[in-house]
């Protein structure tokens, strides 16, 4: 909300410094989000006090050789009085008028020299006031829009005061800094302070923080002529949803803009002004909270003549008729929900009750006399309609934070008055006011412990007492540590006394509240296992090369779905996803159930970049659970590697592109620190590459799949490759990783004797797995066998078609002594022996 | 043969003194001190003399022999090292070269940041509890004081689920109830981190996703001071010992009183800049004490238990210390950007 302190300064003295305002404001939940300051040094556009004045218009003439321009005489203060040459259209008005001088006709007057805004720039430009002749009549001067002095951006017409009641006394040549110089504060209203909506509101914080009275605005109100009472009837249907509706009749209003004052105040708050009976509905909504609204009481007449001719408009707020529709000011038809509550005549509906005026029932440009709303509403049954009917008023969005139903009278009485004061109109004898639903103010026991306790001050009974006081509190002692506190009327936040608590604490200064360390228990320690097991496996990743990712968990089915091939068993299988009903993008729509999908679409915009990409995420996917409200949320590791093994360099020629094992050595590796102890198995899965896929299994349980993706899939997910370049990739259920790692592993010794190296040499069949192999050879070699290495494996040549050989390094040593060359050879034969025996496999000549 | 021996000794160590590499100066030792050298074939001659001249002379001969020997030695090393020498200063490299690029792995630059959150409330004796993203409505509002159609909820731009009780949660605070659930009654000091979900348009300052670390402290005797102490330490431990904090009230239904926290800007050093939009402040946290409904819903009666809770954003922190000024940057996984922390 835009505060200005111009303004705000009716109901307070504000002395201290603007910076002094906000941090005030602001630390005690107002908080300033922006401070504007307007003419007064320091503002984007300064006003010179002695080059931007008060000007006093005595008279307009037509320009000798324009028709679009006038010449002004205006009093600023000199001996001499100044010709402005003009073509602002507001000044016409007064073309043959003569002499205006008692008219007390004021307006911003700026001299030769003096820098302002350019009015016709749609930027903000500034420019300085030089003379020249227009049409032949020299000007050296100027008569100011708000926009030329940076106070709005209305730039319809000149500055045009009329001095009357309400002005202060003008004196032509006062600097314009002096009288319309302001900072306009932009408050945040977050839901606790929706009682800071309103002029009053933030000047009962600011009295409350500085220790003054509020200068309430008047709420007295001139009444005269015929019983309103007897004119119209009101009747709330149901007090829940409308606890109070009062109503004013004012007749012989006149249509006309409202006086400048209200218009500038207007928009320094951010409204545009309209005519004065909607200006001063506005303006006593933001004065004072309470938002009000005026029907055509002559239309409202004549619709009674049809339902009672000789008896009294009747006015009933009413929840709709099944199918009832409603056309609102802006023009829209609105089809009406059941909750939403009407002000209606006995023959149609007129307003939406809080939210937003009917057009039929509006005030029209020949209306006179009105009927002046101002009524309570319950906020959530506001809050509902106003959602539901995308209406977004400002009256909308005060009542759905709560309007206390007190405020509905003074509100009434206020713009009544100003009605009658500013648009001569009169005021009917009688408030209608249908008031079924008294909020009974509950008082709360208050105890100083408590107080004590809660806030870390040591505060006296006596003290909370003064402090909350000071925030329109009743609060009486019941003893020596306990408080009966009630609430003012336009406190509706408060519920209990923890509300109190933060009141205290406001009052007291949140920054004097002192900073202490924790003495309470400490809770039993107990650490988090897995994210401690988690947060270990990305360091081994990060220390093997990998980059961490997190995507994001909202995808959509179709990106999923391109990691399973067309046709392909998976496929045809259709998933539950936990499904948003509400996305804002096609492409989020649901919970992701793998991390692949995101980690490709990564590789992908990679790819453009990338030589070499190595990338992993660990986290969580949504897999939907028969019988349960929520889904499993998985954890889940995900690696993809693709592109150049070495980064390239000015040296060396590049190492050739990352296979299946160099993600199987990053795998071997993670598997090896943690002490897990997994096999890999050769197998299939519709995203993997036929005869390059591995099943990664502790004993019979799978954690997960390797491999190289399916080229059908590095496809779909527009990854750019090299011709023979794979992309491997590997998920696994972390979990089923992280339970595993053992919590205690026994310590290999380290033996002194000398260990043997053999070299072995194998040709066996083609098919036969790596794994088959080295178990053999680890089972017989027992345990003088300490290491088996595979370190060659060779296919043609002089080896037979259908076989392969493999080398192996064996090294052999024993805990207990040297071993012998013969302790060896029998090792050695051993071993052949049963490779012979279990895979055929023989020595290589 | 004294004088034979005397002139072979000055002949060798000018043809000694004359090499110029230690290849020539192999060929003078063999000639030389060779096992056929000539100091050898000399010592042949020893039979030629008398008797008496014998000793003499194969002391003479050993004196020479050893002196040849040390010549030879010194003069070795100093070619050598010459060498050596002449061979460094021909392979020099340009040391300005760039290394041999080695594959950089790396932590996301937010589990990085929450690594540091984690560490700090862990001296502390807070310890990490986690709880579920997709949430129901009452643990992510009813339970937590948010009453259907209340304002606060138009806050927090929900994401629904085909299941109307089902959402994806707001904010981490559900894990407020859990945690206290899960521990009852022993006293609560966690923090729960977590990805959170708001209905809102990607772009440059608002994302559908996020991470909030939410704090949590219960206990019989915990107060707004403790409140201020412990969030002063920790804004203190991750922006630096001279931080100063500013709590000013705000409001959220699950604590009361509510306060937001900021934190002297890190950038300026408090003077005011484009940072912190030149008030020399930085918003950090939001943070209260428990509601009481709140407290009842976990199970601990708000008559005996106090507590405080507190949460923050590490994306926020993120961008606030290395100035990245867009929060798209943080789940696209650009290797651009994930490999510059
Ligand atoms: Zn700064």
């Amino acid at each position: 909300m835009r505060v200005p302190l111009s303004w705000l300064k009716d109901y307070v003295d504000i002395n201290l410094p603007v910076e002094e305002v906000d941090r005030l404001l602001t630390n005690a939940g107002l908080e300033v989000k922006s401070i504007d300051t307007i003419g007064l040094p320091g503002a984007e556009l300064e006003w010179e006090a002695d080059k931007v004045v008060l000007g006093q218009i005595l008279k307009v003439e037509q320009h000798p050789n324009a028709d679009r321009l006038v010449l002004a005489t205006v009093e600023y203060g000199a001996e001499e009085t100044e010709i402005v040459v003009t073509g602002a259209p507001n000044l016409f008005q007064y073309i043959g008028e003569g002499d205006l001088t008692d008219r007390q006709l004021y307006s911003a007057y700026a001299l030769e020299g003096a820098t302002l805004y350019d009015g016709h720039s749609e930027e903000l430009k500034k420019a300085k006031l030089k003379g020249r002749s227009l049409r032949g009549v020299y000007n050296r001067s100027m008569l100011c829009s708000e926009k030329e002095l940076g106070i709005s951006d209305e730039h319809e017409g000149i500055i045009i005061i009329e001095k009357d009641e309400n002005s202060p006394d003008y004196q032509a040549g006062t600097p314009l800094v002096e009288l319309f110089g302001d900072v306009v504060l932009e408050i945040d209203i977050i839901p606790n302070i929706a009682r800071c909506s309103s002029m009053v509101g933030v000047a009962r914080e600011y009295a409350a923080l500085t220790g003054q009275p509020v200068r309430y605005p008047s709420y007295d109100v001139l009444m005269e002529g015929p019983d309103a009472n007897a004119r119209v009837k009101v009747r709330t249907e149901d007090p829940e949803l409308n606890p109070r509706f009062a109503a004013l009749i004012i007749d012989g209003i006149e249509r006309k803009p409202s006086p400048y004052w209200m218009q500038h105040r207007l928009r320094l708050a951010g409204q545009r002004p309209i005519g004065v009976v909607v200006d001063i509905s506005n303006y006593v909504m933001l004065e004072m909270g309470q938002p009000n609204h005026t029907f055509d009481y002559d239309f409202l007449r004549r619709r009674a003549d049809q339902y009672a001719p000789e008896g009294p408009i009747e006015i009933i707020t009413r929840l709709p008729h099944e199918g009832e529709t409603l056309v609102t000011l802006d023009g829209v038809t609105h089809k009406l929900q059941p909750h939403n509550i009407l002000v209606t005549d006995p023959i149609s509906n007129l307003s939406v009750g809080g939210v937003m005026g009917g057009a039929d029932s509006e005030i029209k440009p020949e209306t006179t006399s009105v009927l002046l709303e101002a009524a309570a509403w319950n906020f959530i049954n506001i809050r509902k309609t106003a959602t539901q009917l995308g209406i977004h008023t400002e009256a909308a969005f005060r009542f759905s934070r709560g309007v206390h139903p007190s405020q509905a009278l003074l509100g009434a009485k206020r713009a009544a008055e100003l009605l009658r004061r500013l648009a001569g109109g009169t005021v009917a004898q009688g408030i209608i006011d249908s008031y079924p639903l008294v909020p009974a103010a509950e008082p709360i026991t208050l105890n100083a412990t408590y107080v004590r306790r809660l806030s870390g001050l040591d505060l006296s009974t006596e003290e909370i007492a003064t402090l909350l006081g000071r925030l329109e509190f009743d609060v009486q002692t019941a003893d020596s540590e306990h408080l009966l506190v009630t609430a003012p009327d336009h406190r509706l936040d408060i519920e209990g006394a923890h509300d109190l608590v933060e009141e205290v604490c406001r009052m007291y200064g949140y920054g004097r509240i002192p900073s202490t360390a924790l003495s309470d228990n400490l809770p039993p320690q107990r650490g988090n296992l897995a994210l401690e097991q988690e947060e270990r496996i990305k360091d081994i990743l990060v220390q093997a090369g990998v980059q961490e990712t997190i995507g994001v968990r909202l995808t959509s089915r179709a990106v999923e779905a391109l990691m399973l091939p067309k046709g392909s068993a998976q496929d045809a299988e259709p998933k539950r996803y936990v499904t948003i009903t509400n996305p804002n993008s096609p492409d989020r729509v649901v919970m992701r159930q793998t991390l692949m999908a995101g980690l490709l679409e990564a590789t992908a915009s990679n790819s453009r970049f990338q030589e070499r990409i190595a990338l992993f995420e660990v986290g969580p996917v949504f897999l939907v659970q028969e019988e349960q409200q929520l889904p499993n949320e998985q954890m889940r590791l995900a690696l993809v590697m693709t592109g150049q093994r070495d980064l390239s360099s000015w040296q060396d020629g590049k190492a050739g592109l990352m296979d299946f094992f160099d993600l199987k050595g990053v795998l071997e590796r993670l598997f090896s620190i943690l002490h897990v102890d997994v096999s890999y198995e050769a197998a299939e899965h519709p995203s993997f590459r036929p005869g390059r896929t591995a099943r990664v299994r502790v004993g019979k349980n799978v954690l997960g799949y390797m491999g190289e993706l399916h080229p059908t899939v590095v496809e779909a997910y527009g990854i750019r490759t090299e011709p023979k370049q794979g992309v491997m990739a590997a998920d696994f259920d972390l979990n089923g990783i992280i339970s595993r790692i053992p919590a205690l592993f026994p310590f290999k010794p380290i033996y002194h004797y000398p260990a043997v190296r053999e070299d072995l040499a194998l040709v066996v069949s083609a098919d036969t797995a790596a794994t088959e192999v080295e178990a053999v050879i680890k089972h017989v070699g027992g345990f003088l066998l300490q290491s088996v290495q595979l370190f060659d494996l060779y296919e043609g040549g002089q080896i037979a078609a259908g076989q392969k050989s493999l080398a192996y390094h064996l090294v052999f040593q024993s805990p207990s002594k040297t071993l012998t060359d013969s302790d060896v050879r029998r090792q050695r034969e051993r071993i052949l022996k049963q490779l012979e025996k279990q895979i055929g496999a023989r020595l290589r000549e | 043969m004294l004088a034979q021996l005397n002139e072979l000794h000055a002949q060798s160590i000018e043809r000694l003194n004359q090499s110029t590499a230690t290849a020539e100066l192999e060929a003078w030792y063999k000639e030389t001190l060779g096992r056929k050298g000539s100091i050898y074939l000399l010592t042949r001659q020893v039979g030629g003399l008398s008797p008496e001249e014998r000793p003499a002379f194969g002391k003479q001969i050993n004196i020479v022999k050893n002196e040849l020997q040390a010549a030879y030695d010194s003069r070795l090393a100093e070619l050598k090292g010459s060498e050596l020498q002449a061979q460094m200063k021909s392979s020099a490299i340009d040391v300005t070269l760039p290394g041999r690029p080695q594959p950089k792995g790396g932590l996301h630059i937010i589990s990085q940041t929450m690594r540091d959150i984690y560490r700090i409330f862990g001296d502390m004796g807070f310890q990490i509890f986690r709880s579920p993203e997709v949430e129901t409505d009452a643990y992510n509002f009813e339970l937590l004081n948010f009453p259907p159609h209340h304002p606060a909820r138009e806050m927090q731009d929900t994401f629904y689920t085909s299941d109307e009780d089902v959402i994806l949660r707001t904010h981490t605070s559900p894990g407020q109830i859990r945690a206290m659930r899960a521990y009852y009654p022993e006293p609560v000091r966690v923090i729960l981190p977590g990805m959170v979900y708001r209905n809102e348009q990607v772009n440059a300052r608002s994302h559908l996703q996020f991470t909030q670390v939410e704090g949590l402290a219960v206990g019989e005797d915990i107060s707004m001071a403790d409140l201020k102490g412990t969030l002063t330490d920790f804004a203190r431990r991750m922006f630096g010992a001279g931080r100063e904090t500013r709590f000013r009230a705000s409001y959220f239904p699950f604590t009361e009183p509510s306060a937001e926290m900021d934190v002297t800007c890190f950038v300026c050093e408090a003077k005011g800049c484009q940072l912190c939009k030149y008030t020399g402040w930085l918003e950090i946290l939001g943070c209260g004490m428990v509601h009481p409904m709140v407290l009842r819903n976990g199970g601990y009666d708000p008559e005996k238990y106090t507590g405080f809770a507190f949460g923050l954003g590490p994306e926020r922190i993120t961008m606030l210390k290395y100035g990245i000024t867009d929060i798209r940057h943080f789940w696209e996984n650009d290797l651009r950007f994930l490999q510059q922390f």
